[in-house]
């Protein structure tokens, strides 16, 4: 198999599997019923994205792979997310916060991606680009109303965004599978992504009214499997039927 | 191919008009735009879909819907899910756009249109019970993936839009 192309597609994969699994979290615990519909709603697009990936990286791997195993299966090593969507929900500025800077990143990756030299993953690309429109509207707009409402709200987003913010940069780390994707002409160019994503994010901290955070960017390994104390809670819930019932079936 | 027009043999027509959307029923799967190809090969026929959503979870019924039509008219069925081209609000019939109004749920706008109705809160959209324009978005994301949820200032109804999606 190609070892590569599979763990790029792990990586793709991952973080929305995480962030998704966080967003679920919030079923029923929304802070009124339409954001929790949206936030489970955006939860739902990035599952849909994930399997459609996790279907592809079966086929790439072969064997009796298939969806659900690589989603259930594999141990916190072997899962290749950054560390910014393993951070707890907190409250509904840290829910924001993580979900706007992930949501910019997350565009502009799929808009390089759809150019990709592997039809398969320009077309998953294209299709999840659609969603991701209305992630990025969504926390946006929430960003913006929060740091414009009260006081307590103002401050509650300022400190969101001084935690996640940090966390941004690990995205752009660029490690050897992404590497050679990107020289195959099947990943996208990081660094290309990287100036425009903090450009995007930075301005619209301005127009919200946020200080751009001045945190140096924290050093993290996700992409080599290497999660915060987060992620044994997060896989022990994510992962806990197949567990406990090995190869159940619904 | 050209981008739009799904390939369907004309014969086979009939029994897709009996499958519907389990999630909006009044919608077939005609004219929800999701069967892209129908190819038969004796009483063997290939069938491809195209999800709306990527996470849509209606997806899994369709296909099932689908086979079981195929099989109780003597066929059996291969179906492929595909992803590209991708689907768009475009491809939803004007038949099914009369339907979905009539069900009260308002049909896509343009795309600019339902960009000002969703970012910028134009009254664009018109409310599907007493057809005022003078409507308000309540949320972005309503009941499924694939809707956004308005109500009507004047009458008070709450209502369903499909979201434009290009």
């Amino acid at each position: 198999m190609d070892v590569s192309l599979y763990k790029y597609l792990l990586m793709l994969g991952d973080n929305s599997m995480i962030l998704g699994h966080r967003l679920s979290e919030l079923c029923g615990h929304g802070p009124n019923l339409e954001t929790d519909i949206a936030l489970t709603n955006i939860s739902l697009d990035l599952f849909g994205q994930v399997r459609s990936l996790f279907q592809y990286a079966a086929k790439v791997k072969g064997g009796s792979a298939t969806e659900d195993t690589i989603a259930f299966s594999r141990t916190e090593r072997e899962i290749l997310n950054v560390i910014l969507v393993e951070q707890p929900n907190e409250d509904f500025a840290h829910v924001v916060g993580r979900q706007y800077l992930y949501d910019i990143y997350h565009f502009l990756l799929l808009e390089a991606l759809v150019g990709s030299k592997d039809e398969t993953i320009a077309a998953i690309a294209n299709k999840s680009l659609k969603e991701v429109k209305y992630h990025k509207r969504f926390s946006g707009e929430w960003l913006k109303r929060l740091a414009g409402g009260t006081d307590e709200s103002q401050q509650r987003m300022q400190a969101a965004i001084d935690h996640m913010y940090p966390f941004l940069d690990e995205l752009f780390h660029v490690t050897e599978v992404e590497e050679e994707m990107r020289a195959q002409g099947v990943g996208a160019d990081l660094s290309v992504i990287k100036a425009e994503c903090y450009a995007i994010i930075d301005d619209h901290f301005r127009i919200a009214g946020l200080q751009v955070p001045e945190h140096p960017p924290r050093v993290s390994k996700g992409k080599y499997g290497i999660h915060t104390e987060k992620m044994g809670f997060i896989l022990s819930e994510l992962q806990f039927m197949q567990r406990s019932y090995p190869n159940m079936q619904w | 191919m050209v981008i739009g027009k799904p390939h369907i043999e004309e014969k086979f027509r009939s029994i897709l008009e009996k499958v519907s959307d389990p999630e909006i029923p009044v919608l077939t799967v005609l004219d929800l735009g999701v069967v892209r190809e129908v190819i038969a090969t004796g009483k063997k026929v290939d069938i491809k879909i195209t999800p709306t959503y990527s996470g849509c979870p209606a997806m899994d019924t369709i296909a099932a819907d689908i086979a079981m039509a195929f099989e109780a008219a003597g066929y059996t069925t291969n179906i492929e899910l595909i992803l590209a081209p991708a689907w768009t609000t475009d491809w939803i019939s004007s038949e099914g756009r009369s339907k979905l109004e009539a069900y009260g749920v308002a049909a896509p706008l343009s795309e600019s249109q339902d960009k000002r109705a969703l970012l910028d809160g134009e009254r664009v959209l018109k409310c599907t019970l007493c057809g005022s324009t003078n409507t308000k978005m309540i949320s972005q994301f309503g009941s499924t993936a694939c809707k956004a949820l308005f109500q009507c200032q004047d009458c008070l109804e709450p209502f369903d839009y499909f979201k434009c999606l290009k």
